[in-house]
């Protein structure tokens, strides 16, 4: 048993609802009681999707236990299969009917329906969400994918994009541009927007694009070790990942070089601009899922020259990826889907710039710490209108404009040294296009007296002209620093000798 | 609609025929109601012990996490749970242990069981007694189901309230009791009403914390402000209370109706309720009389959610002049919305239960002209053409009371209104 306040991550069935959601023709009949069916909401309301996740719930009460609840279940399967006229069936339990053990997957084929029928087994009460996508998405292709010839000129299938993906959207429409760009023929997009009957044709294409190994490297690597498809490894976030991508795809199709044109790429030249030179050595702390946060250690490091502080991810099941690229970084590695501990972190390394999922942004909120997100879990205003890919090149420029939204920028932040005293100008301001950001680290850590160390009232002016958005970390610092030192109370000399101290 | 064979009249003195459905149902579990009750009691916390599907229910149907560390949570089990009893319980307690010292701002622990918890036969009940030797006084520890698989959507708030009648204060004198949680500005705007009727003590279930708990005695009165309240009745009757029966009061119409039923029950004199409730009805009328016109004759569909629904209805067919197509509702307690139902002109198909495709068919059909639905059939009716109102929103605002009657009508006029504003 273990306390959760905010999870990252939904039960397995919600990654199997992501699979057939996305998908067209295939419907879900989920053995789950009624509760379950807020999962819809998800869909219908953080995606503003249109239509009904194409899912039937038994909605078994207390009082079907027992014998009834499996004819519940043949009679969801049958009436759903009426309705909706699906190419194939998935069916699963949610945590509940896994307890009541009632074997969806056997029921459904008593039923000897003319479609086929795909069993999911998902340990509930062992693994998530994105456990359930992966998962899922390889038991339809398992299922359906069957040999065929493969096209003449050399074409891929782009796999993982899923419903409730972050931007998986817009990263198909960029990615098939750039495929465009090389010549590269698409053969099939799955599970967004293919139908069963498409998955069958998968095998006709060369090799297969793993976008997000969170969805979909299991089904890549059934697809290799059964078909000899070779899949990209790389996932073309960034700059330099979106040209180690072209460089792997153009191995595995056997020419030296290709041309990707790039010209629509700003972020690059934006970067090297003198205005962008307030970014360098910006302390920043990224959290979310593992090939996001991947990507955008890579982005952080070498295309904004950050200074990265913590790296971290929610999903276990790439958790040895993240160490190993933390101990690259010299960093520590976070493993953890517990939101509590998470906090505890941010709150720790007081980053300049925290690169999360939504429930980052809510940490960033109440310590005043700006954040842009980077990876799902998102809210329905990371959902946006217009196209806003992260991959590929256009994908660069979108990380580009997100990423440095939320700082205080340039000159900006000489101009808020300057003038502290101007009332318009003052520090509890936050950068002038976000009208609404008012730093709560100021109010918060306005109390000046701690328990052990005495802040010296000419100490505490001087820190108040220290800019908000680094006014906690100097705070800490020179408590820090006076502490080692043995020292008990702060003046203001010694505040500027922490402050050499940790001069980068 | 004639050709249902489920259709079964409801006896009494309401002779209505009821369309009883037993399909796939799209509403949520009890567990919901922890969403307002932790901020309604504020010394309360809501332990849940079930899944990683509970868990994403309650963040997801909150909408928004913005409470820092909210006083509800989830105690997830896991597969070595599963496996053996007496371990599951030993893991509570630690749970349980580590919380209270985190939170000592907590003085009462609902352990809320859920689908899992009750399917393993995890017994809460034993657990809530066990816990309370350990920790009252300083804590009490409650238990109540918000399972799926035994409650809908408000009905956690019943078993909750439910579960805290056993504990009311036992005393000899008497008072009024208005039952059910409402937003605390509703709430002492009643109250004051019902003081100024002449009535002194009143008290209210939930209070807001466990010092104003409300006491009961043989001589108590009640009377529900919410429509689901059905085991709490129950368990309130039992300690010998009485219950005022009333239209809830929604609107000007329902609103003084709720008030008559209570000086009705007091003998309180005419001129003085004429004094009371005058000024305030009066503005209540002027209010809707303004936003009557948006709503006359407008066609409305009920999909089952709060039990609100037929309250609800009355209030939109009598106040607003609306037309009833389908009132829908998860479960109908007669003897808490006769009242209500008695009012109704031109009787629309009231259906209990649910069979989503089949009422999706239903209301496609008839093309209402505002659906009334779940968050997750909103969206795609709106695709599809028809306007709707999300239900949650009429249990998340404050919509009772005369000075609210404004906002109930508001709330079905907006989404009219900005179908006929937009043009694209
Ligand atoms: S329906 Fe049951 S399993 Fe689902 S969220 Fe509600 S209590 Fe939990
Ligand atoms: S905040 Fe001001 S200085 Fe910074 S980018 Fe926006 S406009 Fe420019």
């Amino acid at each position: 048993m273990k306390l959760s306040i905010w999870t990252y991550e939904g039960p397995p069935h919600v990654g199997a609802m992501r699979v057939a959601t996305a998908m067209e023709k295939l419907h879900f009949v989920l053995h789950a009681p009624q509760g379950d069916t807020y999962a819809d909401l998800l869909f219908t309301m953080i995606e503003r999707g249109n239509k009904r996740p194409p899912v039937t719930y038994t909605t078994f009460q207390a009082r079907d236990l027992g014998a009834d609840t499996a004819d519940l279940f043949k009679k969801a399967c049958k009436e759903a299969v009426e309705r909706f006229m699906p190419e194939a069936l998935l069916v699963g339990a949610s945590c509940t009917a896994e307890l009541i053990q009632d074997d969806p997957g056997g029921l459904a084929d008593a039923l000897n329906l003319e479609i086929p029928v795909i069993p999911l087994e998902l340990p509930s009460y062992q693994r998530k969400e994105n456990f359930g996508t992966d998962e899922t998405f390889y038991q339809i292709v398992k299922a359906l994918a069957c040999p065929q010839e493969k096209t003449e000129k050399f074409s891929v299938n782009i796999l993982g994009p899923t419903a409730l993906g972050f931007r998986h959207r817009d990263d198909v429409r960029e990615l098939k541009t750039i495929l465009d760009d090389l010549n590269i023929d698409l053969n099939i997009v799955a599970p967004l927007g293919a139908a069963p009957s498409s998955i069958k044709s998968l095998t006709k294409a060369h090799a297969n694009v793993m976008l997000y190994p969170e969805s979909s490297e299991l089904a890549c690597r059934w697809l290799k070790e059964n078909f000899g498809m070779s899949y990209t490894e790389h996932t073309p976030i960034g700059i330099n990942s979106t040209k180690d991508f072209i460089e792997e795809l153009n191995q595995i199709r056997g020419v030296r070089d290709s041309f990707s044109d790039n010209s629509r790429l700003n972020f690059d030249w934006w970067s090297k601009s003198v205005d962008s030179n307030y970014f360098t050595g910006k302390r920043v702390f990224i959290f979310g899922d593992a090939t996001h946060v991947a990507t955008a250690s890579r982005i952080a490091k070498e295309e904004m020259a950050f200074s990265i502080v913590g790296i971290g991810c929610y999903n276990r099941e790439y958790a040895r990826k993240i160490r190993s690229l933390a101990k690259d970084l010299s960093v520590e590695a976070l493993i953890s889907d517990d939101y509590l501990e998470v906090e505890k972190r941010i709150a720790d390394l007081q980053p300049e710039l925290i690169l999360g999922s939504q429930m980052e942004r809510h940490i960033g909120k109440r310590l005043g710490i700006p954040c842009a997100v980077i990876s799902a879990p998102f809210h329905v205003q990371d959902h946006p209108a217009r196209f806003s890919p992260q991959v590929g090149w256009e994908g660069a420029n979108v990380i580009f404009d997100t990423w440095v939204h939320p700082l205080v920028m340039g000159l900006e932040e000489h101009l808020l040294g300057m003038f502290r005293e101007d009332f318009e100008f003052n520090d509890t301001a936050g950068p002038s296009h976000l009208s609404n950001s008012k730093s709560k680290l100021s109010e918060e850590k306005e109390t000046i007296v701690d328990n052990e160390i005495i802040w010296a009232p000419e100490a505490t002016k001087e820190l108040k002209k220290i800019p908000f958005f680094v006014r906690g970390k100097a705070k800490r610092n020179t408590e820090k620093f006076a502490f080692e030192n043995g020292h008990s109370a702060i003046t203001k000399d010694l505040l500027y000798e922490a402050k050499a101290h940790y001069a980068r | 609609m004639n050709e249902h064979s489920n259709i079964e009249k409801l006896g009494g003195c309401s002779e209505i025929p009821v369309l009883k459905e037993r399909g796939q149902r799209e509403v949520f579990c009890g567990l919901t109601g922890i969403i307002w009750l932790h901020r309604k009691i504020q010394d309360a916390f809501f332990l849940v012990v079930g899944s990683r599907t509970c868990a994403h229910l309650l963040q997801s149907a909150a909408g928004v996490m913005i409470f820092a560390e909210p006083r509800f949570g989830t105690a997830i089990l896991e597969e070595k749970d599963l496996a053996g009893m007496a371990d599951a319980h030993e893991e509570l307690d630690r749970e349980v242990a580590n919380l209270l010292e985190r939170r000592p701002d907590i003085k009462q622990l609902f352990l809320v069981g859920s689908c899992p918890s009750e399917v393993i036969k995890l017994d809460l009940s034993n657990a809530a007694e066990r816990l309370s030797k350990i920790y009252f006084p300083k804590v009490k520890v409650l238990n109540f189901s918000g399972s799926g698989i035994e409650t809908t959507f408000t009905q956690g708030e019943d078993a909750c309230l439910a579960s805290l009648v056993p504990t009311l204060k036992e005393t000899d004198e008497e008072n009024l009791i208005l039952v059910g949680s409402l937003p605390d500005i509703v709430e002492d705007q009643l109250v004051e009403l019902i003081k100024e009727l002449g009535i002194k003590e009143i008290a209210v279930l939930p209070g807001r914390d466990r010092g104003t708990m409300p006491s009961i005695s043989k001589k108590s009165k009640f009377i529900l402000v919410q429509p689901f309240l059905t085991d709490t009745t129950e368990a309130l009757e039992k300690r010998g209370a009485s219950r005022i029966s009333a239209p809830f009061p929604f609107g000007e119409e329902g609103t003084t109706l709720w008030l008559r039923s209570i000086k009705e029950s007091y003998g309180i004199s005419d001129d003085k309720f004429e004094i009371v409730t005058s000024a305030p009805r009066k503005r209540a009328k002027l209010a809707l009389e303004k936003l009557r016109t948006s709503l006359q004759s407008k066609t409305v569909f009920f999909f089952p959610d709060s039990q609100l629904e037929i309250p609800l209805a009355r209030f939109l067919s009598r106040e607003c002049g609306m037309k009833l197509i389908e009132v829908g509702s998860p479960y109908i307690n007669r003897s808490i919305v006769d009242k209500d139902l008695e009012l109704i002109e031109d009787m629309p198909v009231i259906s209990e239960g649910q069979d989503v495709d089949l009422q999706l068919d239903r209301c496609r059909e008839s093309s209402p002209d505002i659906t009334v639905c779940g968050l997750g059939l909103a969206n795609p009716l709106e695709a599809e053409g028809l306007t709707t109102k999300w239900a949650i929103e009429l249990v998340f605002t404050p919509i009772h009371g005369y000075e609210q009657a404004q906002d109930l009508a508001e709330l079905f006029v907006r989404p009219l209104k900005r179908k006929e504003a937009l043009f694209i």
